[in-house]
């Protein structure tokens, strides 16, 4: 798909500047510049198509829908929405409470709440420019599974005492959908897509720069022959690394490219992707106004366990 | 008229805040604005992403920031 730029790419890296094909530095300077090319043209187109459909699943109408569903049906249905709505980790509390007033059980919430971020339109975005549409499908279908799982595990806890806050339930949940014309959506999309864009491209030039240096000057199977590519407690290790690391995912994604072609482990990366996106400690921060600190705990503990287990099983499997 | 912000301090709630005082002064209209931070009363409105603009406590945007001359559009139907 992107043959067009790499022999462009080449023809300027090359035969322009004169590096040397094969050369440490041609082939880093020749993966930098084609890297973040592609990787931005992905990036804005994936971004604004994601936002534009996910702007005709506003989280309310998925809160009517999934209020008053069965138990089980409740959780495949929160996790597939959040998957499927617009999330920003910022309206977490709002948002949270709002299930719970319309009687949607703390578990179903906790799909939610675990999906939708695990989803997050740029780490989409990234995954379908980096890995392809397989490995992009195989990491939401494995998301979905550890929302349901994990919100039911935490649904069977009987954890209700721990919300700080006392929610009032609502009377009828209702949900009435505003009209918007396709016009002001093409265009609010794109102004949203440009400002996501700004917020992480920089980050994506220096998780490009770094993983440039890497395809260029490290060998090939570095990290299988130093690191131990295999080594039993890698996906912890993956796991622990990604909590601080939220705010980087957009950096961060591209350099685990480079590392698994350099031996690291594809359960080892998934499980250190996930851990970047869904353990983020800021909004567990966010979240400690209205949760006790043991509710946090466990919820980051599950999920975390998940994850981890996923990444045992990719890297016993793959 | 009553404006009320709704959001519990993150960066984009004050960023509508300020996109409101610009609306407000530019058409020319009265209006009180207020920043609503307690989550109880947020919750009151129903609304579950924020940041909200609410215009004599009815919901006109939420989840998003609008622009100036939207904000504008939506007070010119409302009394002073």
């Amino acid at each position: 798909m992107f043959d067009w730029l790499f022999d462009i790419v080449s023809w300027l890296v090359f035969d322009s500047f004169g590096l040397v094909g094969g050369s440490h530095l041609g082939e880093a300077v020749h993966f930098f510049i084609y890297d973040t090319i592609k990787i931005f043209i992905l990036l804005v187109t994936i971004i604004y198509i994601v936002t534009l459909l996910r702007s005709y699943f506003p989280v309310e109408k998925a809160r009517a829908y999934i209020s008053g569903k069965h138990k089980l049906t409740g959780h495949v249905l929160a996790a597939v929405f959040g998957v499927i709505t617009p999330f920003c980790s910022c309206s977490a509390i709002p948002l949270f409470l709002g299930f719970l007033q319309a009687r949607i059980p703390l578990g179903v919430t906790f799909s939610y709440l675990i999906s939708a971020p695990l989803s997050d339109a740029v780490v989409i975005a990234l995954l379908l420019s980096i890995f392809g549409w397989k490995i992009a499908l195989l990491y939401v279908g494995i998301g979905l599974l550890i929302a349901i799982v994990a919100g039911l595990i935490i649904g069977a806890m009987n954890l209700e005492k721990e919300i700080l806050i006392e929610v009032k339930p609502l009377g009828e949940v209702s949900f009435e959908e505003q009209v918007i014309p396709i016009l002001a959506r093409l265009k609010e999309s794109w102004e949203y897509t440009i400002d996501i864009f700004k917020k992480i491209y920089l980050y994506v030039i220096i998780g490009v720069g770094i993983g440039a240096f890497i395809h260029g000057y490290v060998p090939a199977d570095f990290i299988a022959k130093y690191a131990g590519g295999d080594v039993w407690y890698a996906p912890i290790v993956g796991v622990v690394m990604g909590i601080p690391m939220y705010s980087n995912a957009a950096g961060i994604l591209p350099l685990v490219e480079v590392l698994t072609d350099k031996g690291m482990l594809l359960g080892t990366a998934l499980s250190f992707m996930m851990a970047v996106v869904a353990l983020s400690l800021p909004e567990a921060m966010i979240l400690k106004r209205v949760l006790s600190l043991k509710l946090i705990s466990i919820f980051f503990g599950v999920v975390g366990l998940g994850i981890l287990i996923v990444g045992y099983l990719f890297n016993f499997i793959l | 008229m009553k404006i009320e912000i709704l959001g519990t301090g993150c960066a984009k709630c004050n960023t509508l805040f300020e996109v409101a005082k610009e609306a407000v002064a530019k058409s020319g209209k009265f209006a009180q604005i207020d920043k609503v931070e307690d989550i109880q009363k947020i919750m009151e409105y129903g609304v579950m992403s924020t940041p909200a603009l609410v215009v004599d406590g009815e919901i006109k945007v939420s989840g998003r920031v609008p622009n100036t001359s939207e904000v504008i559009d939506m007070l010119k139907g409302e009394k002073d």
